[in-house]
């Protein structure tokens, strides 16, 4: 049985789609990963989707939801690497992916969400970090 | 029809040969100017190997069957006539001319043979005419294809040509678009743009429709199904070089542009990219 796995790397949640996305495997996905941001707290999510070459209406509204469902655990996440004929077919299905981050690959993603949750942490003791 | 009369014309085309081809030539010099398209001597040599071909072919006794395997060799040569004769911009009535104008000097020959015998005679000129016409006709059909392989060729060439994809800057690339977009057209620039965007790891594409005559509904639903796709990869896109009118035919179509960043000239939309990409500060050292 395929598993995907959700790696925790500092703060951030990785999760790197390697093996064909079927729906039952969507949904445990879904399942895992929104226990595991609970679990841990992490402030941001990355999924890694460089890999998926083929996706239907059900995989992408999974995206969509999986996203949506990490925002609102109050982390941050971003979809990273996407394949050209992914995002046309999404685009063609009228899965826009509102609201969702994206980038180009990981490392991008990956400075993307450093950035987002030092923003974060940085709001209350900005002033203190200055006069260091 | 009797195999007497079956043998008229390969026995016409063995013994007269050499009148023949005169005769044909004369016609076909005094059909069209040679001298501005063709030479004397390559139209000379040409009619000397389809009478040749054609005597070959008809010797087997059947000699209506145009489409059968006798013929194989008298229809790749003119196959290879009409093709060359299309390439160098012959009309199509100058291409079949070559086969029709075969038929006075034929039907003449024909004439003499069987001056006594009206039967036969008249038999064997419509077998005569089917031939040649049915000869010429496939003369017609391969000038067609010939002609339609070139507009098919072109289109593609087209095609590749007016949706280039040019890197501007690290991370940044440029896709003018030239001409009315269709869908098909419209398809080839977005892939080209997203496989562009997988390859340089570009963070911006400008899109430039300065050259884009006119924007409709399905124009504007095309760009921005390219710009989503392009968000969904994780690339900004910017619409630079919209021109007043287009503005306008925009806004009256009620089509939300909304969260698309628009510049009204390249020079912005590059401008814009460097400050979205940090580099705005490196450009202006190096030129200093």
């Amino acid at each position: 049985m395929d598993r995907i796995p959700i790696l925790k790397l500092r703060g951030l949640l990785l999760v790197s789609i390697q093996v064909d996305m079927h729906d039952r495997l969507a949904m445990q996905l879904q399942d895992e990963l929104t226990q595991k941001i609970s679990e841990t707290g992490a402030r941001g999510v990355l999924i890694d989707i460089s890999s998926l070459d083929i996706v239907d209406s059900f995989i992408g509204r999974m995206i969509a939801n999986i996203a949506a469902m990490a925002r609102v655990l109050d982390a941050e996440t971003v979809v990273v690497g996407m394949q050209p004929a992914v995002a046309i077919t999404l685009v063609e299905l009228g899965l826009n992916l509102p609201g969702v981050r994206t980038a180009l690959n990981v490392d991008k993603g990956m400075a993307m969400l450093e950035s987002a949750t030092r923003d974060l942490e940085d709001l209350p003791d900005a002033d203190a970090r200055h006069k260091e | 029809m009797s195999a007497a009369t079956d043998a008229v014309i390969p026995r016409i085309l063995k013994t007269h040969e050499a009148e023949l081809l005169e005769e044909w030539l004369r016609e076909q010099l005094s059909a069209f100017r040679v001298g501005a398209k063709i030479f004397e001597s390559e139209l000379r040599s040409q009619s000397r190997e389809f009478l040749n071909l054609l005597q070959q072919a008809t010797q087997g006794g059947n000699v209506g069957d145009v489409q059968g395997p006798s013929y194989g060799r008298v229809r790749d040569m003119l196959g290879d006539i009409s093709r060359s004769r299309s390439l160098q911009g012959f009309s199509p009535s100058e291409t079949a001319t070559f086969v029709f104008s075969l038929k006075r000097p034929l039907f003449a020959r024909i004439r003499k043979e069987l001056a006594t015998d009206a039967e036969s005679l008249a038999t064997v000129t419509w077998t005569a005419t089917e031939l040649l016409d049915r000869l010429g006709l496939y003369t017609t059909e391969v000038y067609q294809k010939s002609r339609e392989e070139v507009i098919t060729r072109q289109q593609q060439e087209l095609l590749e040509l007016s949706t280039p994809v040019v890197k501007l800057w690290d991370g940044i690339l440029a896709l003018p678009m030239i001409g009315t977009l269709d869908s098909a057209r419209t398809q080839v620039v977005m892939e080209s743009l997203l496989q562009r965007i997988v390859e340089t790891g570009a963070d911006i594409a400008i899109i430039d429709i300065t050259g884009v005559p006119t924007v409709d509904t399905l124009t504007a639903q095309h760009l921005i199904k390219t710009i989503t796709a392009a968000r969904l990869m994780g690339a900004d896109c910017i619409i630079s070089g919209i021109r007043p009118q287009i503005a306008q035919t925009i806004v009256h179509l009620g089509v939300d542009l909304g969260a698309v960043i628009t510049k009204a000239t390249l020079a912005d939309a590059f401008r814009r990219a460097l400050d979205m990409t940090g580099q705005r500060e490196r450009v202006l050292k190096s030129r200093a």
